[in-house]
């Protein structure tokens, strides 16, 4: 049991790290893309604008 | 081609950076606790990596190729933000530059602080080179595996990650000192800005987005990434700086 939470935490780490903000934004930003797309519209500057914005924003919090 | 060229680089750089911690690691333990110990832990973290690649490199083949965009492009782009987050909190001042002399020291007063086992293979040394490659091979394993199924070219993907732990293990070797030569914030830093690109590119497609230009949008999205990144570290080193003002300077 402890090492599978050891497992489950490397993974969080490994995949999430210190911002869990960032991994949100990004999945809400390719559902979105996809929604986009699905609708018939180009959606290709959804995950620039993403980047951007969620970096900055995690960034500024950090500072 | 040049998407080729660009994999390969992507590839090899990511994986060199995460090949010298995982030597540094094991020069620690073989320095203080015995190169037997530490070339046995390192040999045993290679056959488990090996074991994993066998059994998670065809299950992520046989993905169909928009599903497997999309939730690399996904993990890439969370993977690579992490990266340049902290590369940028870097080279702006906001966190201490991760120095490979100070893990070396780290590394070193804490295997020494462990006491030698009087025993053929020493557990600690063993333990120690077992982890350190296990987790940064891990690492290189996951880059070379998704890079090389999103391109269908896994065989560059594993000639460039292969070349780059060739590369440092000699290195490595032939310096037998922490690699405190390479910058490792200044690779970190371009390793988190081709992730983000490989991330967002993916990604997009994945989702079902048509990049203008096709695969010339690569390169565009490398200068966009690389751009954004040098304005927050400018920004942050500004703000830093203000922060570290002398009273009488930051009144003045």
């Amino acid at each position: 049991m402890r090492r599978l939470r050891a497992l489950a935490k490397f993974f969080y780490d490994f995949v999430i790290g210190d911002d869990p903000t960032i991994a949100a934004v990004v999945v809400v930003a390719l559902g979105l893309t996809g929604a986009l797309e699905g609708a018939g519209e180009p959606a290709w500057w959804i995950l620039p604008t993403a980047v951007v914005a969620v970096l900055g924003l995690s960034l500024y919090r950090a500072t | 081609m040049s998407r080729d060229v660009l994999l390969f680089v992507a590839v090899f750089v990511a994986c060199a950076v995460e090949g010298v911690e995982a030597v540094t690691i094991v020069l620690a333990a073989g320095l203080t606790r015995g190169w037997r110990s530490a070339l046995a832990g390192t040999a045993a973290a290679l056959v488990v990596l090996a074991g994993i690649v066998a059994v998670l490199g065809p299950a992520l083949t046989a993905l169909p190729i928009d599903t497997l965009r999309l939730v690399v492009g996904g993990l890439l782009l969370v993977f690579g933000l992490q990266w340049l987050r902290k590369a940028i909190l870097r080279a702006s001042g906001f966190k201490p530059l991760h120095d490979e002399d100070e893990v070396f020291t780290q590394e070193l007063a804490a295997a020494r602080a462990a006491g030698r086992e009087p025993q053929a293979i020493d557990g600690y040394g063993f333990t120690l080179s077992f982890k350190g490659v296990l987790l940064e091979g891990l690492e290189v394993a996951f880059i070379a595996i998704t890079f090389g199924s999103n391109q269908h070219n896994i065989g560059l993907a594993a000639l460039a990650a292969g070349s780059a732990v060739v590369v440092v293990a000699a290195a490595g070797i032939a310096v037998h000192a922490p690699l405190s030569q390479v910058p490792e914030n200044t690779l970190k830093f371009g390793v988190g800005v081709m992730l983000t690109t490989f991330g967002m590119f993916w990604g997009a497609e994945g989702a079902g987005a048509h990049w203008p230009g096709g695969d010339g949008a690569i390169l565009a999205l490398l200068a966009f990434t690389l751009a954004t990144s040098l304005a927050l570290v400018a920004a942050l080193r500004r703000r830093h700086a203000r922060r570290h003002l002398p009273p009488a300077a930051a009144t003045s």
